[in-house]
C-alpha cells in the first residue's frame, strides 16, 4: 500500500488542520514594498478568475433576482405592447401559490427517494465486489460500469425512451415470446421510475470510481490485521470498508441529492413520447416552461431564485448534520 | 490597500477591451452595410426543407441584397429562440414564423409593421389569407404557405377491412368501431395531447372561434360549444378504447404509420411530404379525402400549420427584408421553387397553380388530382383570430389533454383548464380581457 507509515484515519486528517497551520505560521511574514509587490502579483494572478466568476456568475445571479421583481405588462389596449416595469415580490407570490410547483417538488421527493438510495447502493455494491480478492476482469468491469457515465444525459434518453416505447422496444417482444404482459413503463404508475431508472444507469459508474478509489486508499494492514482476527470477506467490508468509506459516502450523497433537484435533460426529453410527463413535471421544467414557452422570464427568475435558495438550504443543512458524524473526527 | 487600484485598472481596462469587442463588432457590420459601396446583409431563420436553394437563387440575381439562412429550429421552438435572440438585441432580419405565433410576435415587439411596404402584393393572396397576418389594421408578415386540413387514409387496408371512407365524423367513430372489432392490434387513428395545432383546426372546422378582438377587448373563447363538441368527441372515442391516445409525431407513432397499425390521419396539405418521410414503406397505399364533417353534406375544413415571413423590428433593413420576402411569396419562379424543393403549399393565389403542383406527392404516386382537389378544398377552409398568448393556450393544450386522457376525465374539462390558464395569462399580463 502506498502510505506505509499511516496506520488508520485520524492521523491521515490531522494533516488537513496541518495545511492551514502551515499558511498560517509557515511564511515568513515580510513587510514592507516587497510584500506589497508580491501581493500585487497574487491580485494579478486572481484577476482572470476572479473576473470570469464576477461575469458569469456573480452577474447572472444578480440579474436573476432583479428580473425576478419584473414584468411585462401590456400597454396601449388591443393587441399593445409589452413594456417592463418593477412589481416588487408578486412574481414571488405567485411562483409560491401556483401549486405546480408543488406538485413538481412531490414528484421530485419521490424521484430522489429512489434515485439516491439506488444509485448510491449500486455504487458501493459494485465498489465492494471490485475491491474484493479473487475478482476477475476487474479492469473491464470497472470501465463497463463506468462507460454510461459518459454517454450524454440526453442521448441516454433517447436511448431508454426508444426501449420505453412499445411499438419499437425489444424488450416488448421479449416480453411478448414469453407470453407476458408488458409493462408500460411510461405509464402512470411506473413513469418515475421510468425516468429515475436513466439517472441510475447514468450516476452508478461515476459514484462507483470516487468510491472504489477511496477504498483504494484503505491501507491493507488493516485488513491484514482483520483477517488474522478471522473476519471473511463480507465481515470486512461491512465492518471495515463501509465504515471508512462513510466521508466519501456523505459526499456521493450530496453530489447525488444537487443532481437529483436538478433534473430536467431526463423528463424534459422523455415529455413529447407520453401523456404521463407534463411541462411542469419537475421544477426545473417550470422554470424553461415559464420562461421560454410562456415567454414570462420574470416569474422564472423568481421560481429559479427560490429553487436556488431551497438547494443551498437542504445542502448545507444536510452537510451540518451529517459532517458531525461523518468527519467528526477532523474536528 | 495598495493593490486595489491595480484591481481597478486591470479590471476596467478589461471591461473597455469587451465593450470595444460588442460594440466594434455590431458598428463594423452595421457600417458595412449601411455604406452604398457594401451589399445589404440579411440573415432568415426558415425551416422550409432547402430554402437555402431558393435563397440562392435571389442571391444570385440580386447582388446588393444578399441574404442568408439558418435553420436553428422549427414551429414553437423557432419562437422561442427568436423571442430570446430579441430580448437579447441581436434577432434575424427575417423569421419564418406560423400564423398562431405572429399576435405572440407582435406583441413583443419581434415583428414590424410591414404595412407600407407590402402594398404591391395587394392582390397576390386572398382576402382571407391576408387576414392571417393583419392585426388592428396594420401588416406584420406575408403569407407563405397554408394548411388546410383533410383525411389521409391507408386504402389497401381499408379495402382489407371492407371500409368505408368517412364522410361524417359519426361516420368515422363508426369505421373506428368496426376496425376494431375486426383486428384488434389496429386503430384507426390516434388522438394526440401534443398537437395543440391539429386540435384547434378540428375546433375552427366545427366553428369555434378562440380569440376575438372588438377593438376594446378581448374575448377568449376556447371551451366554446364547438370547442367542447370536438373534445367530447374524442374523449369519446378514446375513453370508448377505438382511437389510439399516443402522441403523434414520436418514434413510436412513425413506427405505427409504416406498420399500418394506424389506418388513417386527419392532417393537412402537408402531409404527404410527413409520410414520404416517416413511412417510406407505405408508398402507393395511402389515398386522400377531404375531412369529415359535422353534419352530411358541410365541406368546411380547418386550417393545421401555415406560416408566414415576418421582419423583425429590430432589423436596420426593414425596406429590404420585405422586398426579400416579397419575392419569396409571390414571385413566380420562387413559388415554383418552394413547392418543389421546399413541399410547401403556397399561400399565394398564384402559387396554388404552378406547374409542379399538377404532379401527384411522391408517396402518393397514382393521386394525380391531389393538388386540384387540395385547390377545392382550400377554397372552405376557415380559421379563427389568434390572439396574443396562444403559447401559453398551446402549453396548456398540451398538458391538459394528457392529464385528462392519463385520468380517464372528459376533454372539455380539459378545455376548461385550457380556458383558465389563457385568461389568466392575458389578464396578468394587462390586456383587456372579457371571458367568452
Amino acid at each position: 500500500m502506498p502510505f506505509p507509515s499511516r496506520s488508520s484515519g485520524p492521523s491521515t486528517s490531522d494533516r488537513l488542520p496541518g495545511s492551514d497551520r502551515s499558511a498560517r505560521s509557515g511564511r515568513p511574514v515580510r513587510s514592507g514594498r516587497s510584500a506589497r509587490v508580491r501581493n500585487r502579483a497574487a491580485y494579478l494572478f486572481l484577476t482572470p478568475a476572479t473576473v470570469l466568476f464576477l461575469a458569469f456568475l456573480v452577474a447572472p445571479i444578480c440579474y436573476a433576482v432583479v428580473l425576478s421583481t419584473r414584468a411585462s405588462t401590456v400597454t396601449g389596449g388591443g393587441i399593445g405592447v409589452r413594456v417592463e416595469r418593477f412589481v416588487g415580490l408578486r412574481n414571488y407570490r405567485d411562483a409560491l401559490s401556483d401549486p405546480e410547483l408543488w406538485q413538481s417538488m412531490v414528484r421530485l421527493l419521490w424521484y430522489g427517494l429512489i434515485v439516491v438510495p439506488v444509485m448510491l447502493g449500486c455504487a458501493l455494491l459494485f465498489a465492494l465486489l471490485l475491491d474484493a480478492r479473487r475478482v476477475r476482469a476487474k479492469r473491464f468491469s470497472r470501465i463497463a460500469i463506468f462507460l454510461p457515465y459518459a454517454v450524454p444525459g440526453v442521448v441516454a434518453t433517447l436511448l431508454w425512451g426508444f426501449l420505453y416505447l412499445p411499438d419499437i422496444s425489444p424488450l416488448h417482444d421479449l416480453f411478448g415470446l414469453v407470453g407476458l404482459a408488458a409493462p408500460d413503463p411510461l405509464g402512470p404508475e411506473l413513469v418515475i421510475g421510468a425516468v429515475a431508472n436513466i439517472a441510475i444507469w447514468g450516476g452508478t459508474g461515476f459514484n462507483m470510481i470516487v468510491l472504489y478509489t477511496s477504498l483504494r486508499a484503505v491501507p491493507s494492514e488493516l485488513y491484514d490485521a482483520a483477517r488474522i482476527d478471522g473476519c471473511g470477506e463480507i465481515g470486512l467490508a461491512t465492518r471495515i470498508k463501509i465504515p471508512l468509506l462513510v466521508p466519501a459516502l456523505v459526499m456521493t450523497g450530496i453530489f447525488s441529492l444537487i443532481a437529483t433537484l436538478q433534473v430536467y435533460s431526463e423528463p424534459a426529453t422523455l415529455r413529447p413520447l407520453t401523456n404521463t410527463i407534463s411541462s411542469t413535471w419537475v421544477p426545473l421544467m417550470k422554470v424553461y416552461r415559464d420562461a421560454f414557452v410562456n415567454g414570462d422570464p420574470y416569474l422564472a427568475a423568481a421560481t429559479s431564485v427560490v429553487l436556488a435558495l431551497g438547494t443551498l438550504v437542504v445542502s448545507l443543512g444536510l452537510l451540518r448534520v451529517l459532517q458531525d458524524r461523518a468527519f467528526g473526527e477532523e474536528r | 490597500m495598495r493593490p486595489i487600484p491595480i484591481i481597478r485598472a486591470v479590471c476596467g481596462l478589461l471591461a473597455v477591451a469587451l465593450l470595444a469587442a460588442c460594440t466594434g463588432g455590431s458598428e463594423s457590420t452595421s457600417r458595412s452595410t449601411e455604406t452604398a459601396s457594401g451589399p445589404v446583409k440579411l440573415t432568415f431563420w426558415s425551416w422550409v426543407p432547402s430554402i437555402d436553394k431558393v435563397v440562392a437563387t435571389w442571391n444570385a440575381q440580386h447582388p446588393d441584397i444578399q441574404v442568408s439562412v439558418s435553420k436553428p429550429a422549427q414551429g414553437d421552438e423557432l419562437v422561442t429562440k427568436v423571442l430570446t435572440a430579441h430580448k437579447a438585441g441581436n434577432p434575424p432580419d427575417l423569421v419564418q414564423a406560423e400564423y398562431q405565433a405572429l399576435p405572440t410576435l407582435v406583441t413583443n415587439g419581434v415583428a414590424a409593421d410591414v404595412t407600407e411596404f407590402v402594398v404591391p402584393a395587394e392582390q397576390a393572396f386572398p382576402a382571407g389569407t391576408w387576414n392571417l397576418v393583419t392585426f388592428g389594421g396594420k401588416r406584420y408578415a406575408l403569407p407563405q404557405d397554408v394548411g388546410p386540413m383533410m383525411l389521409y387514409y391507408r386504402k389497401d387496408l381499408f379495402d382489407r377491412y371492407g371500409l368505408t371512407v368517412p364522410a361524417t365524423w359519426d361516420e368515422f367513430a363508426e369505421t373506428a368501431r368496426t376496425l376494431r372489432e375486426k383486428d384488434p392490434k389496429r386503430y384507426l387513428t390516434t388522438f394526440s395531447s401534443a398537437d395543440p395545432g391539429w386540435f384547434a383546426g378540428l375546433a375552427a372546422q366545427a366553428g369555434a372561434a378562440w380569440w376575438s378582438f372588438d377593438g376594446d377587448s378581448w374575448t377568449v373563447a376556447i371551451n366554446d360549444a364547438a370547442s367542447k363538441r370536438v373534445a367530447d368527441y374524442w374523449g369519446g372515442l378514446v375513453a370508448e378504447g377505438v382511437v389510439a391516445d399516443k402522441p403523434m409525431y414520436t418514434p413510436d407513432w412513425n413506427t405505427r404509420m409504416n406498420k399500418g397499425t394506424l389506418l388513417a390521419w386527419p392532417s393537412a396539405v402537408w402531409g404527404p411530404g410527413v409520410l414520404s418521410g416517416i413511412a417510406p414503406d407505405t408508398k402507393g397505399k395511402w389515398a386522400m379525402a377531404p375531412l369529415p364533417a359535422w353534419t352530411a353534406g358541410d365541406r368546411r375544413t380547418g386550417f393545421w400549420g401555415g406560416s408566414s415571413t415576418a421582419v423583425s423590428a429590430k432589423s436596420k433593413h426593414r425596406e429590404q427584408a420585405t422586398r426579400f420576402a416579397l419575392w419569396l411569396n409571390t414571385d413566380p419562379a420562387a413559388l415554383e421553387a418552394l413547392v418543389t424543393q421546399g413541399g410547401i403549399y403556397p399561400a399565394a393565389s398564384a402559387g396554388q397553380s404552378v406547374p409542379a403542383l399538377g404532379k401527384a406527392p411522391e408517396i402518393m404516386p397514382d393521386a394525380t388530382d391531389f393538388y386540384p382537389t387540395v385547390k377545392e378544398i382550400s377554397t372552405q377552409a376557415t380559421g379563427f383570430t389568434w390572439g396574443p398568448n396562444v403559447n401559453v393556450a398551446y402549453s396548456s393544450y398540451k398538458d391538459a389533454f394528457a392529464k385528462a386522457i392519463k385520468d380517464g376525465t372528459p376533454f372539455s374539462g380539459a378545455l376548461e383548464t385550457m380556458q383558465k390558464a389563457t385568461v389568466a395569462d392575458m389578464t396578468k399580463a394587462g390586456f383587456p380581457v372579457s371571458a367568452g
